[in-house]
Parts: structure tokens; C-alpha cells; sequence
């Protein structure tokens, strides 16, 4: 364990070099103990290779359920919505993750609850072999480091009353970055360097931006702090079509520079193709259906996930013309009443009479790390169960 | 002959103490019965506004309108408030983006179906209910007896479009503008309105433009599809020619930059540089120049016309050469 923990910090030192100094600082106040204990073991940079079962993040039975109040002065708890109900996913060193899902699916719950942004109800994330659920305080705090987060919109996640300069320097500062006047400011201008931002930004602040402008200087922010994982939502939905793919790109290139590791949240799917090497596609708190991103596109398995990349147009004619959508009917039940048995049956056009709206489906391994939550996905892959009319259930978006 | 010709459309909002802001440009397209037409293009790109000044709805809003709207040989803009109140709702009919602060909070569903009906087709409170439950049931609302009663907050987003959508075909228009009418919904929801709008479409012969940012749903629906960059057209062609050799090189960029389902991880994506933000005035030059990879002297000093070639309408001194164009779209 401690090996690992060790090459993690090691590995990060070499790619950004001339940050040692702040780096070494930052380790030995750092996540645990052990980090120290290793680093003066000997273990220096260089040590560890990067290998594809390199496990960065572990999600075990993750539960977030939100209560739902009611009454005045005496509050009681009328009911729960089971935002995130039972998770199970790994995230591996280097990768990108992308989360796909609807929206009310629990998809941003989890990144938060991830990052213990929200308070998680059940189970575990372990991150680089520590469980982050436990940590408290200073601990807590100090982790936050290793874990940053880009958000949707980058106007209302920047403090308007704050120089680009004091966004970016605060993060560092709290987390003891900041080693003196000279090497703080060579950090920006190379922070805001690898962003594709002009030096004098710095002096300027968030309004003065277009959109995809401060989008970098919210990667920036979460740069600063050389993290390990980056959780990012929805990084390019609040942008203009012709903008997303340069913070896109962007992305791309910072991982493979600074071997960042990406959990990638968004709901759309052509974003996430072209972005993620594994793919979690998500329904109603839990994940029905993952594998790699050309394994999702090529055979997606879930009658959730095939009705979603149906339903994706494609701005190519000839493709349009050929598309065949499997239409679903009616709307996301309420997170807070989930259907029986599998979420999906009330919506799924595969349903069959036993089992579905009975037993909620695990999510197995159906070969080559292919997992799937649905009883007849093989049937249905084969051909032996086919599509029938579904007829729309009442939903309540309140109820 | 066309339905509704829209010829040498402007709009400037003007206001005091500010430089006025020219938000559309010159814009003529026309719409034939039946026919499903596109206008494309990044926010600040005059799309809505062109809506918006068509259905009469920046009146008295400080705007300035320019040119000429015909619909059915009626000119529109020059129509007084009462007169445009009366073919709107009756023949031209709109969509937007926002089913919940499109639809009146405090009334039921029922009612503000009720309401078109019985203003604009002389119904009775009693038919137009039934009439107004049969609406529902065909926009495919589970449940209208029920629903009919029902407030917009009780419905989800994707039940309120088709509440909207009820509303705007309540009275069997001959022209229905939608929006951007599927931006606020999930992609499985968006495809469930979409197919809800071209089957209506289609069964009735209604003429549809279709406001969208989204070249996905433009591919599959339009026949016509107008480019808008800068409050100008600069590309308009049928969509086959449009997505199979884009000529512009905005919407030879759009098409390059975004992320396609159907193409392999890992193949790269070509983005636009700058962002909209950088646009120079249409006077001084093309307003694209600052990000085009194609641009010359030229395009910084002489404004391009909307002129014929290739089979399509083209803004553009230097457009992307078929050649190129061709060779890109096989890829």
C-alpha cells in the first residue's frame, strides 16, 4: 500500500518539474502518514510505471439519499430520494471515466459525494488506498488536494470579486503551494500557460472572459493544486458548439502531460464517447450498464443504454436517414419512489413477465469487464427477446 | 408560391446611452407549405431574434425592424397589434425552449388550451375542453382527462413541450416556428419531441422553421438549412449538400469541431479558434474573419455578399474548396 501512495507522488514530481520544492512541502503534511514514511523509504520519482489495472479510485455501495423534509417547527422525515442507491465502479490511474445519465439519474451526486462534497449515506470510496469516507477535519481538508473538480458553469464557480491572480494562488495557499513570492508567480504564468492563457490574465477578472475562457481558468484553479483526479461536470455544456472542443482538446492534452485521471460527467453522449476510455451509463441512483467507450458504441447491451444512443442525432445526413431510435415512453420516475425490481421496467421496451419488476438486477460482469444490470441482456443480444409497445406511466416530477 | 417570405430582415435594439446593437442582418428566406426549415448557429447569432421579429414579439420592446415579412401576401410588420394577434395563434404558431415560464403558472393546462381555442376558433367552454383533451391525447400526454386539470408544475419538462406544443397546433397553423424546443430536455425525451413534431408535421402539412444550435437534429429534420453567424446568413443549402460538402468555413469548422457519436475514441477534433466574442462588424469585413483559417486581406476589408454557388447560398470570399471538402467528409 504504501508503494503505492509513494509512486502516485513520485510519478507527479517528474512531470511537473521545477514544482518540487511545493510538491515535496505539500507531501510531507500530506493525505497520511504513510506518504512520508514511503517517500523517505526511497522510493523517488520514476519508480512506478503507469499499468492499465493501476487502481486510482474504488467506489464500493456508495448510497446518497437526500431526506426529504416536512413540517414547519417540528421537522420529520417524510421520505428519502435515493440520488445515488448502491454504486460499485473503479477508476484506474491515467483513465477517463465518463458518466453518462439523464438528468435527476444521480450522475453529479455521485461525483460530489466522490469527492465528499455531500455527505455520503453508505459505503465506501477509497482513493490511492485510503478511504476518503472516513477522513475527517485536517485529513479530510489535506485530501482535498489529490482531488479537484471543474464545474458546469464557469461564470457563477469563479468569485466575480476576485483577480484571476488571487483565484488561482488561493488553492496553492491553502494547501501550502506557495513557497515564496518568485517561484508562486513562475507557477502561475506556467499554470496559466498550460491552459492556453496570456500572462496577463492574471490581473484581470472572471467578467472580462468569454465562456471558454474562464472554462481554462477554472481548470487552471483546479490545476494549482496538482491534483491526481479531476472530477469534471458537465465541463463543456454551457459553452458554444464551435468553443467545446477546444476545452475538449484541452483536457486531453493536459492528461497526457500531467497523467491526470478523469471522471468525466456529462449528458452528452458524443461528448463522452469521444473524451472517456471506459464509459458508466446511469438510471435512476444506479449504474445499469459500463465498458470501454468503442464496446458501449459498437454493442450496448442495456435496453436504457441502447434507447440513449438511438436517440442521439448524428449531424450527418445520411446517417439521420438510417437511424433507428427506440423511442421510450413516459418520463424518469421520481427518484424518491423508484420502481420495483429493476428502475427500468416501467420504461423498458425488452420487459419480460417475471423477474424484472421482482428482483433488482446486479450488475455483472458479462465478459472482457462488459458489466451490465439486466436480467435478459444476453437474450436480448442474441435476439431471443424482442422489442414490444410500452404504454406510459403517470410520473409526477414533484411526487 | 412561398408561405412566408422573409426579405432583408433587420433588427436593431436600440437603446439610450448605448451604441446600437444590430442583432440580425439582412436575412431573407422563404418557407414553402409543408416545408421544414432550419435556421442554425451559435448563441449572439441572431437566430431567435429572427423568430421573434417574424411573430411579431419585439414589438415596443425598443427594437428596430427593418424590411419586409410576408405571409400569405400579408405583410406582418406593418400589421396593427389587434390584426397580428388574430393570425397569430390561428395561423403561425411557436414553440420555445422554456416550457415552464412559456406556460402560465396559476392556470391549468386545460384552460390555457381552452383559451386559444375558444378565442381563436369560436368554440364553446364545453367543446374546446373536449377538443382540448383530444390535443392532449395526440401530442401523447398519458392520461388527459386527467391531466387537463393539472398546473405546469405537476407535469415534467418533457410533458410540458407537449403541452406547448398542444397549444401552439390547437388551432392548426399553417406555420409553426419551434425554438430551440428541445434544449431543456434529455436526449431520450428530445427524441420523443422531436418525432412528436415531425409526425404532426407531416400528418398536417405544416410548415415548420426550426431554431436549434444542435447540427444533429437540423441533419435529420430540415430540408432547408440556413447557417447563421453574426446576425447574417452565411451558408444555405438542402441539408445533404450542406453536411456532405460544407463550403462555409464556419460550418465546415462547426462540423469538424464537434464530437460525433459514430466516430472512433480518439480521433481528434479540429476546433474553431477564438470564440464568438471576437466577431468584427459585417461594415468593416467579414465578421468570421478573426477566426477563420481560410481568411485573406480581403475578408478584413470588404463585407462578402450572400451570393449562388455551388447549388447553394454562400457568404464567403475564400470558401473551403469542394475538393477539400469532399476528401474531409469521407473521413
Amino acid at each position: 500500500m504504501t508503494d503505492e501512495t509513494a509512486t502516485t507522488t513520485g510519478a507527479a514530481g517528474t512531470e511537473v518539474a521545477g514544482t518540487e520544492a511545493p510538491r515535496d512541502d505539500a507531501a510531507s503534511t500530506g493525505v497520511q502518514d504513510a506518504v512520508t514514511a514511503a517517500e523517505t523509504d526511497g522510493a523517488g520519482p520514476g519508480d512506478g510505471a503507469v499499468d492499465g489495472d493501476d487502481v486510482l479510485v474504488t467506489v464500493e455501495d456508495l448510497k446518497v439519499h437526500f431526506p426529504i423534509k416536512r413540517g414547519i417547527v417540528l421537522e420529520r422525515t417524510a421520505g428519502h430520494v435515493y440520488a445515488v442507491d448502491g454504486i460499485d465502479l473503479t477508476i484506474r490511474r491515467g483513465e477517463t471515466y465518463g458518466l453518462v445519465g439523464e438528468s435527476g439519474c444521480g450522475k453529479t451526486t455521485l461525483g460530489r459525494g466522490l469527492l465528499r462534497l455531500v455527505e455520503p449515506t453508505g459505503g465506501r470510496v477509497v482513493f490511492d488506498d485510503t478511504d476518503v469516507s472516513t477522513l475527517k477535519g485536517e485529513t479530510l481538508r489535506k485530501s482535498r488536494r489529490r482531488m479537484q473538480m471543474i464545474f458546469q458553469d464557469p461564470l457563477s464557480s469563479l468569485d466575480p470579486r476576485q483577480s484571476v491572480e488571487s483565484i488561482l494562488v488561493e488553492g496553492m495557499r491553502a494547501h501550502g503551494l506557495d513557497s515564496g513570492k518568485e517561484s508562486t508567480r513562475a507557477r502561475l504564468v506556467e499554470l496559466l500557460d498550460s491552459v492556453g492563457l496570456p500572462e496577463s490574465a492574471l490581473h484581470k477578472y472572471p467578467h472580462e472572459f468569454s465562456g471558454g475562457q474562464r472554462q481554462r481558468i477554472g481548470i487552471a484553479r483546479a490545476l494549482a493544486v496538482e491534483p491526481d483526479l479531476i472530477v469534471a461536470d458537465e465541463p463543456v455544456s454551457a459553452l458554444d458548439v464551435s468553443v467545446q472542443a477546444q476545452v475538449l482538446n484541452l483536457l486531453e492534452q493536459l492528461q497526457q502531460r500531467l497523467g491526470l485521471t478523469y471522471l468525466v460527467i456529462a449528458h452528452d453522449l458524443a461528448v463522452v464517447r469521444h473524451i472517456s476510455d471506459r464509459i458508466g451509463v446511469m438510471y435512476l441512483g444506479s449504474l445499469v450498464e459500463e465498458a470501454s467507450s468503442d464496446e458501449m458504441y459498437a454493442e450496448p447491451m442495456h435496453p436504457y443504454t441502447k434507447a440513449l444512443l438511438s436517440a442521439v442525432p448524428v449531424p450527418d445526413p445520411t446517417v439521420e436517414d438510417e437511424r433507428e431510435q427506440i423511442l421510450l415512453t413516459g418520463d424518469l420516475p421520481s427518484p424518491a419512489n423508484p420502481p420495483t425490481g429493476c428502475r427500468f421496467h416501467t420504461r423498458c421496451p425488452w420487459k419480460q413477465d417475471t423477474l424484472c419488476d421482482t428482483d433488482r438486477p446486479e450488475l455483472r460482469d458479462v465478459g472482457g469487464g462488459h458489466r451490465v444490470a439486466c436480467h435478459y441482456a444476453e437474450d436480448i443480444l442474441a435476439g431471443r427477446i424482442t422489442r414490444h409497445e410500452v404504454e406510459p406511466e403517470l410520473v409526477h416530477p414533484d411526487a | 408560391m412561398a408561405l412566408l417570405d422573409v426579405r432583408d430582415l433587420s433588427v436593431v435594439f436600440k437603446r439610450k446611452g448605448t451604441r446600437p446593437f444590430t442583432a440580425v442582418d439582412g436575412v431573407s428566406f422563404s418557407v414553402e407549405p409543408g416545408q421544414t426549415v432550419g435556421l442554425v448557429g451559435e448563441s449572439g447569432s441572431g437566430k431567435s431574434v429572427t423568430s421573434l421579429a417574424i411573430m411579431g414579439l419585439l414589438r415596443k420592446r425598443g427594437a428596430e425592424i427593418g424590411g419586409s415579412v410576408t405571409f400569405e401576401d400579408t405583410e406582418l410588420l406593418t400589421l396593427s397589434d389587434k390584426q397580428l394577434r388574430d393570425r397569430r395563434g390561428r395561423d403561425l404558431g411557436m414553440v420555445f425552449q422554456d416550457p415552464l415560464s412559456s406556460l402560465n403558472p396559476v392556470i391549468t393546462i386545460g384552460l390555457q388550451i381552452t383559451e386559444v381555442l375558444e378565442r381563436h376558433r369560436g368554440m364553446s367552454r364545453k367543446e374546446a375542453r373536449v377538443e382540448a383533451a383530444e390535443l392532449l391525447d395526440r401530442v401523447g400526454l398519458p392520461d388527459p382527462q386527467r391531466r387537463i386539470d393539472e398546473y405546469p408544475h405537476q407535469l415534467s419538462g418533457g410533458m410540458r413541450q407537449r403541452v406547448l406544443i398542444a397549444i401552439a397546433l390547437a388551432c392548426r397553423p399553417k406555420l409553426l416556428i419551434a425554438d430551440e424546443p428541445t434544449t431543456a430536455l434529455d436526449v431520450t425525451i428530445q427524441a420523443q419531441i422531436l418525432s412528436l413534431l415531425s409526425e404532426l408535421v407531416s400528418e398536417t402539412d405544416t410548415a415548420l422553421i426550426m431554431i436549434t444550435h444542435d447540427l444533429g437534429i437540423v441533419a435529420g429534420l430540415c430540408d432547408d438549412v440556413n447557417v447563421m453567424y453574426g446576425g447574417r446568413i452565411v451558408e444555405r443549402a438542402q441539408r445533404h449538400d450542406l453536411f456532405d460538402r460544407s463550403r462555409h468555413p464556419y460550418t465546415h469548422g462547426l462540423l469538424q469541431s464537434i464530437p460525433r457519436l459514430d466516430a472512433p475514441r480518439g480521433e481528434p477534433l479540429t476546433p474553431i479558434r477564438g470564440s464568438v466574442s471576437d466577431n468584427i462588424e459585417w461594415e468593416q469585413g467579414c465578421a468570421f474573419a478573426p477566426r477563420c483559417p481560410n481568411a485573406t486581406d480581403v475578408c478584413w476589408s470588404e463585407p462578402p455578399e450572400l451570393k449562388a454557388d455551388d447549388g447553394r447560398m454562400l457568404r464567403c470570399h475564400n470558401p473551403v474548396a469542394i475538393g477539400d471538402a469532399v476528401t474531409e467528409g469521407a473521413l
